[in-house]
């Protein structure tokens, strides 16, 4: 495992009753790099995101975090809230979750609400209005302008996000992941449901976002135009269980991937085994 | 735009006879029949077959009009076209109603000095809209449904009450900690439904409330069980009472002592109160919590992977709600000088809850108006006697047919770049706990 790991996920297992969702699961995503996890429906992809992310008690293992000060933290002891709070993990969801009678820019700003709570003073200096928070909402006003403008909504700060067509929502939240200035950004399918020139504008964003800010990202993806094109390292999952790892070269050559992944097309997937032992 | 051709006149009389049917079936041995028990206990009864034909008549070209009316308005969703002058006038209008109804309500003890009862129902009507207000704070804003407002409302009362009965402490002394210990049960509240949703949240607020009556009423030692408590000692401005006698204000001032003017302090007591409530909500909306509030109506789960603390969240939420539930209630105490727990049931929870949610929820304009409407319409409809409950009920349904969402029917939003557009609450959530 590579000593600049920024999430080492060690024998991870998820349990539910009788049913193995994760497996003895254990990878590395690294400092600064774009990390995809793949597998077909069902692999249990999802369910990672839900440990890492403090929604669900893994049943075992271990999941540690590395700021780059080298301050570690272990994922499995902190829950909910606290993961994005102090570990600074932020992620998206499959299904979009924006605050939906919040406009774009609403959305932004409750995504600094730990920087503006305590700016606020817990609410007191906040509200007499002094001026030291009336700053710090002015700054984090122009960071969410920031964002805005960076995913090409600033023309529609003001619009109910729940207005918002859908290639923007993703975007938006997106976005609103990244105000919360985390060190790890978790995205589950982000090109889910975009269309070519959206999914090209998505990778663009996600290499932006790892050139300007230096954040890893880990992601989620079934469409493997984004996956091949950004990722720098692709764990593929099926079961439960990791198949294969390596680079996005590594990995589309891989008879156990293809085997796994194009369970449809046997024929290929037969003949590309057999080639390969 | 010529409306779409809806059926023909023959499907209207069918619907028409068929509505009226059914309410000569229902009606025929409510209001056909009227029985009684006479001078030795037998049963007498008596025919109002004309107020029966009067009702199916009624109903029959009811539904007439509701007929021509909906063909005339088109299937759902047919968008009006309104000409842009009187869109504009309509949008001054709405701006408008905030302020003109704030000077309206600073004049009305000028206006009707001499109308004692005007003066009690503007009081009656400010503390349900001070009531609405704190309410909105945990229903409106935060979405979690509080069926035991009541409670707050009772403990706010009670240690008014208790305080300065006891230790004779002065009421801007105990107006403070009326407040302070009202959140201090909210927060206690707010513990054990931090799981809660929707319906179950409802429940356990519900009883929540229930409790905290029965509390009072057998805890007899400290609150006089259903006895309640009794002289209460009145407010006073800053110390000087406003009674007759060398030290009350009107001697001070030099001028004849007058019962009306205890009214109007009051008056503008609750007024002050009222606004202080709505200036604070205002405020926190615009402040990370409050918008950590309407986040948590919106989406709970968004909130927790954005490192909001739910819990403490939802915790603010009820103290805040509480707490001005808990200044109402001090205020309620000294204007009554006598409370008991009959003031304190279910009824008034549902009441101020039903202030809320036709208000449109989370909307502060909205909360002052349905207040006016449920308190001013009800005695409005006095002249009614009998039939009060049932125009009130009707007109109730019609409102929420008529505004779903409530009167206010849409949002502001707490920060703007260029322009702040009203957000429609269909887009809103109404939050699930």
């Amino acid at each position: 495992m590579s000593s600049d790991s920024i999430l080492a996920v060690d024998h991870l297992s998820m349990r539910f009753g009788g049913i193995v969702a994760v497996n003895d699961l254990s990878f590395a995503a690294e400092r600064g790099k774009i990390t995809a996890l793949i597998g077909p429906n069902g692999a249990g992809k999802t369910t990672v995101f839900n440990c890492i992310t403090g929604f669900y008690r893994r049943t075992s293992g271990t999941m540690r975090l590395t700021h780059e000060d080298g301050r570690a933290i272990q994922l499995e002891r902190l829950n909910d809230f606290r993961i994005s709070k102090q570990a600074r993990v932020a992620r998206t969801f499959q299904n979009i979750r924006l605050f939906p009678g919040m406009t774009a820019l609403e959305n932004l700003m409750v995504a600094q609400h730990n920087a503006l709570m305590r700016a606020s003073g817990l609410t007191l200096i906040g509200l007499i209005g002094a001026p030291s928070w009336r700053a710090a909402e002015k700054r984090a006003i122009d960071r969410a302008t920031l964002w805005l403008d960076r995913i090409g909504l600033s023309d529609r700060a003001d619009d109910a996000a729940g207005n918002l067509p859908y290639g923007d929502q993703r975007r938006l939240e997106i976005a609103r992941a990244m105000c919360t200035e985390p060190a790890l950004l978790c995205l589950d399918e982000p090109a889910a449901g975009l269309n070519a020139r959206e999914s090209a504008g998505l990778s663009e964003l996600l290499l932006s976002i790892r050139a300007d800010h230096g954040t890893s990202i880990l992601l989620i993806e079934h469409d493997m135009s984004v996956v091949m094109e950004i990722s720098d390292h692709v764990v593929v999952m099926d079961y439960g269980v990791k198949i294969a790892e390596g680079t996005p070269q590594q990995v589309r050559d891989d008879p156990r991937v293809i085997a796994a992944y194009l369970g449809a097309d046997e024929q290929e997937a037969i003949a590309v085994m057999e080639g390969g032992t | 735009m010529p409306a779409p051709r809806g059926p023909g006149v023959a499907f209207i009389f069918k619907k028409a006879l068929i509505s009226a049917l059914v309410a000569l079936v229902l009606f025929s041995l409510m209001i056909g029949i009227r029985t009684e028990a006479g001078p030795n206990g037998q049963l007498i009864y008596w025919t109002r077959f004309g107020d029966l034909a009067a009702m199916v008549a009624t109903v029959f070209g009811g539904s007439i009009v509701m007929e021509l009316l909906r063909q005339w308005w088109g299937p759902v969703g047919t968008v009006k076209v309104i000409p842009p002058s009187v869109q504009a006038g309509l949008a001054v209008a709405r701006r408008a109603i905030a302020p003109v109804l704030l000077i309206f309500t600073f004049l009305v003890p000028v206006i009707f000095y001499n109308q004692r009862y005007i003066l009690d129902l503007g009081i009656l009507v400010l503390t349900y809209v001070m009531l609405g207000w704190g309410l909105n704070v945990v229903v409106g804003l935060a979405g979690l449904l509080d069926l035991g407002y009541v409670a707050f409302y009772a403990v706010g009362a009670y240690s008014y009450a208790l305080l300065a009965t006891n230790f004779g402490l002065s009421f801007w002394v105990c107006l403070p900690l009326a407040g302070i210990l009202a959140a201090c049960w909210g927060v206690m509240l707010g513990f054990p439904v931090l799981r809660l949703r929707g319906d179950y949240l409802a429940i356990v607020t519900l009883a929540f409330g229930e409790i905290i009556r029965l509390v009072i009423i057998n805890w007899q030692s400290l609150t006089g069980g259903p006895n309640g408590v009794s002289g209460i000692p009145r407010p006073t401005l800053f110390g000087i009472p406003l009674a007759p006698g060398p030290d009350g204000l009107s001697a001070r001032l030099g001028i004849e002592f007058s019962p009306t003017h205890r009214i109007v302090f009051l008056f503008y007591l609750i007024l002050a109160l009222a606004l202080l409530t709505n200036w604070v909500t205002i405020r926190l909306r615009r402040l990370p919590i409050g918008r950590a509030w309407e986040a948590l109506r919106e989406d709970e789960v968004a909130c927790r992977a954005l490192g909001i603390n739910t819990t403490t969240t939802k915790l603010t939420a009820f103290a805040t709600g509480a707490m001005f539930g808990g200044f109402a209630g001090a205020f309620f105490a000294t204007r009554q000088g006598f409370i008991s727990p009959e003031s304190f049931t279910f009824q008034e929870s549902a009441l101020v809850l039903a202030i809320v949610v036709l208000g449109g929820m989370g909307s502060q304009l909205g909360v002052a108006l349905a207040a006016l409407t449920m308190i001013g319409g009800f005695e409005l409809f006095r002249g009614l006697e009998q039939y009060r409950m049932l125009v009130f009920g009707l007109a109730m349904v019609l409102l929420m047919i008529w505004r779903p969402r409530g009167l206010i029917g849409h949002r502001a939003p707490t920060v703007f770049l260029r322009h702040s557009q009203a957000i429609s609450s269909e887009l809103a959530r109404e939050g699930r706990g």
